[in-house]
């Protein structure tokens, strides 16, 4: 509560507490690739500030859906590991764990970032699932902007495991990448008192009052958005939040193009 | 039929490359990664804080609350599904009895120390690389230790004894013993003993001898992780 009322009398006076501007990331924002090289069939880790987040990809074989036979498809999951923060339990997904999970997911899925119908391998009876499991190593906020590039970055390190007839060999790997045709990243952009600031710490997410999450692929389209909080937000506010989102985005992708590989 | 080259062209008594870091959650009390090999663990520990339910409260000391899981996609093979399994509770509490006997909580009774422990990477061996992370995330939370507790697998491949098996030896097809032990180095005691497979008294003397060596090393790498912790502090 003391924190709140400091971060919201900082903000009106136009400060943030670690001296950052409303628009500006911490930095550096860190991509690495690989980090679970032997076991994942993609994988990346992600730094953003002290936040630090891991993503897997695995490719599983099943049987298109019904209603899109020629299609594969994804699964987005995040578990929020006590681990990573103390105010994480153990126990089924919280809330915050699947609304986290279903943005990322949202984003990659309505951008056409991944071509499902070339994860179909035969119509109606076998193709590709994208299981993307996301775990955040340290929580120190923005964890939507975090596990969205970590997500993207392990879908874009994944090449597809060998496949003999029914059985995938996951030992393994072919040279064959996924098929991204977009790179779909997702910038949170927070209210604190009257200010709009983006990638918040954990104070300044306690003393926010609204947040949009908004999907912008690399031509600066909008794919997916989410707001959350439980103050209303104007019109004015919305466009200035998307502009940001927008604009901000630009980052994360630069950091994503400068991914290196993970080592210890 | 016998085992006289290994896959990965090792000695018999030779552990994979080991690294290990600490301080590697900034939210945690203490934490360290420990790799060996592709097997990589990183541990947390939270705590000492207040026990709930109350009943499982200890007023003559604080507990160890151990917590092993693999991630989703570190599996060799399928996606491992999320949440606790037979296996996991079984390893989170063995986990547990390894490292209590050099724990000493008197000094914060009623509570609780969580060690988490995560894999993010496997390759075998998961359980002893976790116990080894665990007890530098101990050590670095700065708790009463003993001792630290160092862990490897030792057993038999094709029916020659080795250290540290990967998981190629462990799936053998002429068959392979398991041994996953814990021990404090200090006093050369031994803290966690499974075993699945099938040998000779003889066998298993050879591979316990084994073990000791093996986790001297592991100390070593330990240690050092410890130290350089406090040195990169002093800057």
């Amino acid at each position: 509560m003391i924190k709140t009322d400091y971060i919201k009398e900082l903000a009106r006076k136009g400060e943030r507490a670690d001296g950052r501007k409303f628009d500006e990331y911490r930095t550096p924002i860190t991509v690495e690739f690989g980090v679970s090289s032997k076991s994942a069939e993609g994988s990346a880790r992600v730094l953003i500030g002290d936040t630090e987040v891991i993503a897997g990809v695995k490719m599983e074989l099943g049987k298109p859906y019904p209603d899109k036979p020629d299609e594969g498809s994804i699964m987005v999951n995040v578990e929020l590991l006590p681990l990573a923060s103390p105010k994480f339990e153990n126990g089924p997904p919280s809330i915050d764990a699947i609304e986290l999970a279903r943005v990322v997911d949202r984003a990659i899925r309505e951008s056409g970032s991944i071509n499902f119908k070339k994860l179909c391998i035969e119509e109606g009876e076998k193709s590709w699932t994208v299981i993307i499991d996301i775990y955040p190593i340290n929580a120190a906020g923005n964890l939507f902007d975090a596990c969205s590039l970590a997500a993207l970055a392990a879908v874009k390190d994944a090449r597809l495991p060998k496949l003999e007839g029914d059985v995938v060999d996951y030992k393994n790997r072919t040279d064959e990448k996924l098929p991204v045709e977009k790179d779909a990243l997702e910038c949170t952009v927070y209210k604190v008192g009257n200010v709009l600031m983006i990638d918040p710490t954990e104070d300044e997410e306690q003393a926010a009052s609204a947040r949009l999450t908004v999907g912008v692929t690399e031509k600066g389209r909008i794919c997916a958005m989410q707001k959350g909080g439980y103050e209303k937000l104007t019109q004015e506010e919305i466009i200035q939040m998307v502009d940001l989102a927008i604009a901000k985005t630009a980052e994360l992708r630069k950091a994503l193009e400068n991914g290196k590989l993970y080592e210890i | 039929m016998s085992y006289n080259k290994r896959f990965d062209g090792r000695k018999f008594t030779e552990t994979r490359p080991m690294k290990a870091k600490t301080g590697v959650v900034k939210n945690a009390v203490g934490s360290a990664m420990f790799q060996i090999g592709k097997t990589r663990a990183i541990a947390a520990v939270y705590g000492p804080r207040e026990l709930h339910p109350k009943h499982l409260q200890d007023p003559s000391s604080g507990r160890l609350r151990c917590h092993y899981n693999m991630m989703a996609f570190s599996g060799s093979g399928d996606r491992v599904r999320p949440g606790p399994s037979r296996r996991s509770k079984e390893i989170s509490y063995v986990t547990e009895l390894a490292l209590s006997p050099v724990l000493d909580l008197s000094a914060f009774p009623k509570t609780v120390v969580d060690v988490f422990i995560e894999l993010v990477q496997t390759d075998a061996g998961t359980r002893c690389a976790g116990i080894c992370a665990a007890s530098m995330a101990l050590a670095d939370a700065g708790l009463k230790m003993k001792d630290l507790v160092c862990a490897v697998s030792v057993g038999l491949v094709g029916g020659t004894p080795v250290v540290d098996l990967n998981y190629e030896e462990e799936a053998y097809e002429e068959g392979a013993v398991d041994i996953p032990i814990a021990m404090t180095p200090r006093d050369g005691k031994f803290s966690l003993l499974q075993l699945d497979g099938d040998l000779s008294k003889e066998d298993f003397e050879k591979a316990l001898a084994l073990a000791k060596d093996a986790c001297q090393k592991i100390y070593e790498v330990q240690k050092n992780a410890l130290k350089e912790r406090y040195v990169e502090d002093k800057k």
